[in-house]
């Protein structure tokens, strides 16, 4: 690890601001992912700003019905949340399925949501990487691309978002709260949350340098089965190959969000519409357009029998 | 490990770097947060209580808690098998929640209450985990067993909570220490030697099931 000077902020506004004004700051939340990249100089910060002290770290009812997620609530207590697990299972089911219990006490919502790729070229410094290091090129396209994405990609960049939460937000419709450095606060949808790569795969997300994520609301719930299937080369604490998150109502509609293909979690309401039609019918348009690799063209194969899992599971 | 004697060569270190950071600040805007590197090691103070006893260290920020405990405290139970939050040998129980203390900063623990393994039994007064690991030989080499235990004793605490997992069938009932869930809940704790099905063994008795 490189260096830093390390300070706790009191308020959002003001961990907000201090990142803008200090140069080469980052926050720090759970630490599960920043650490990890700082071992590895990935990720360089010159100070670190610690949200602990936010007060971030509850779970309240919004008048209209639905949740708010403080952005520092842990991942294991809002899977265990008795309002989640009853009404947004789905979220539950998506959290317990990834990492291991120990870092999901640490992990926190807008940390999870901000987790980066798990590219194995992004991860060695000695490779082209342009998201790393932006210009560098991209030695996973050629390279060894089996766990990497098959749309929303580009020639910049195949990467995924590598995270299992996400995919239960995108599904839910959650919102994401932040205030800016100038302490104005703004809701972004989870559909304009993420970015895709295009030709600037080192921007990930919407948010401006500083932003803070305050909390994560859900709208009120919309009943249904709740599944989260999660396919990957062990049978836990391993990333998705393909996963699946689905609400399903007793006719059959309903939605889908897949993790695992693409570099935001990936969610088209057109081909939601066949859903009672089956995943043979929903495949093709939930991946129109879709750019696999020679290594990673399995996943196509897979997310149809994934969601065709999860569509009998659904059923019961 | 001669502490001091560390920080001294770090100083050296400070020397070269602050000349790379005036060669740097004359390259363009896009190298900017390179050239504001903080070059020099940085130190903080910070109390925990670790085992029940407080301690009050200067830590450069960047110790871990996992290099505080093992370091600085010369805790050595505690062991360090990737440092990258993948194996699960460092596991300790913070605040009464098992964490990997390997992606975890010493600073972020200010005020915090750590339990290791020595402080879950002594020798003569071994917890039961430690005891039933011993009675079921839940070890070979014994490397990732300190982290199996801390982990162990946390995974009863949260079935006990009612803390979901991947195999929990049912969201709205309370989860049981059954194999599968154990085995579930234990993933996070890798052992080279395969000493897993023992382990099982040695957590069903603590938890009053049938393995
Ligand atoms: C071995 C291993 C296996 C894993 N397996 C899985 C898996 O299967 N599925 C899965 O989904 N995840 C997995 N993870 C990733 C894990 O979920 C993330 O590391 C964790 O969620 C990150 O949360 P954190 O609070 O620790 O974030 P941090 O590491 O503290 O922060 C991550 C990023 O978010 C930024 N940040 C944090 N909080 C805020 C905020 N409030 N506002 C703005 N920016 C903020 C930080 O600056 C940093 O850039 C795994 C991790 C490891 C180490
Ligand atoms: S796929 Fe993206 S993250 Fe991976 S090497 Fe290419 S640019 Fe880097
Ligand atoms: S040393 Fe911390 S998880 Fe391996
Ligand atoms: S006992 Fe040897 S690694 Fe587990």
């Amino acid at each position: 690890m490189k260096p830093f000077t390390y300070a706790r902020a009191t308020s959002p506004a003001e961990a907000a601001a201090a990142v803008a004004r200090t140069p080469n700051a980052k926050f720090i939340a759970g630490g599960t992912n920043l650490l990890d990249l700082m071992k590895l100089q990935i990720e360089t910060p010159a100070h670190l700003i610690d949200l602990q002290d936010l007060k971030l770290d509850r779970i309240e009812e919004t008048k209209d019905g639905g949740l708010r997620i403080g952005a520092f609530v842990s991942n294991s207590d809002l899977a265990s949340d008795a309002r989640v697990r009853r009404d947004y299972g789905v979220l539950s089911r998506a959290i317990v399925a990834g990492a291991s219990g120990q870092l999901r006490n640490k992990a926190t919502t807008a940390g999870n949501l901000l987790q980066r790729t798990r590219c194995p070229y992004f991860y060695d410094t000695n490779q082209a990487c342009n998201k790393r290091k932006p210009g560098s090129g991209c030695a996973a396209i050629g390279g060894f691309s089996r766990q990497l994405g098959i749309i929303g990609t580009s020639d910049a960049c195949i990467a995924t978002y590598p995270g299992d939460m996400a995919v239960a937000m995108r599904l839910l419709d959650a919102t994401v709260e932040t205030v800016r450095p100038d302490g104005a606060a703004r809701a972004i949808p989870i559909a304009d949350f993420y970015t895709l790569p295009g030709s600037t795969p080192h921007i990930e997300t919407a948010l401006v340098p500083g932003e803070l994520i305050t909390a994560v609301t859900l709208p009120k719930p919309i009943g249904g089965t709740h599944i989260y299937h999660k396919v990957r080369d062990r049978a836990s604490y391993a990333f998705a190959l393909v996963s699946v998150a689905a609400i399903v109502q007793r006719d059959g509609s309903g939605r889908v969000a897949v993790g695992g293909i693409a570099p935001k979690p990936w969610r088209v309401e057109a081909a939601e519409a066949v859903l009672p039609q089956g995943a043979a019918a929903v495949t093709p348009k939930l991946l129109a357009g879709a750019k696999p690799t020679h290594d990673n063209a399995f996943k196509v194969t897979l997310v149809e029998r994934t969601l065709a899992a999860a569509l009998i599971e659904a059923k019961g | 490990m001669d502490i001091k004697s560390e920080t001294e060569v770090s100083r050296r270190g400070v020397l070269v770097g602050g000349a790379m950071t005036a060669g740097l600040a004359a390259i363009p805007a896009a190298a900017a947060p390179v050239a504001a590197q903080q070059e020099r090691p940085m130190t903080m103070p910070v109390t925990l209580t670790v085992n029940g006893k407080k301690q009050t260290l200067e830590v450069d920020t960047r110790t871990t808690l996992l290099d505080t405990l093992r370091e600085h405290l010369h805790l050595t139970g505690t062991k360090k098998g990737c440092d990258h939050g993948q194996c699960g040998a460092c596991t300790v129980i913070v605040d009464g929640k098992r964490i990997n203390s390997c992606l975890s900063l010493a600073v972020m623990h200010q005020g915090d209450k750590i339990t290791t393994i020595e402080g879950l039994g002594t020798p003569d007064h071994l917890h039961p985990m430690q005891a039933a690991f011993v009675k079921h030989d839940g070890y070979q080499c014994g490397y990732c067993t300190p982290g199996q235990i801390c982990s162990a004793v946390a995974v009863l605490a949260e079935i006990k909570a009612g803390t979901p997992s991947h195999v929990t069938a049912s969201l709205t009932d309370a989860p049981r220490a059954t194999n599968a869930e154990m085995r579930e809940r234990m993933s996070g704790n890798i052992c080279r030697c395969g000493a897993y099905s023992n382990i099982l063994d040695a957590m069903s008795e603590v938890a009053g099931t049938n393995a």
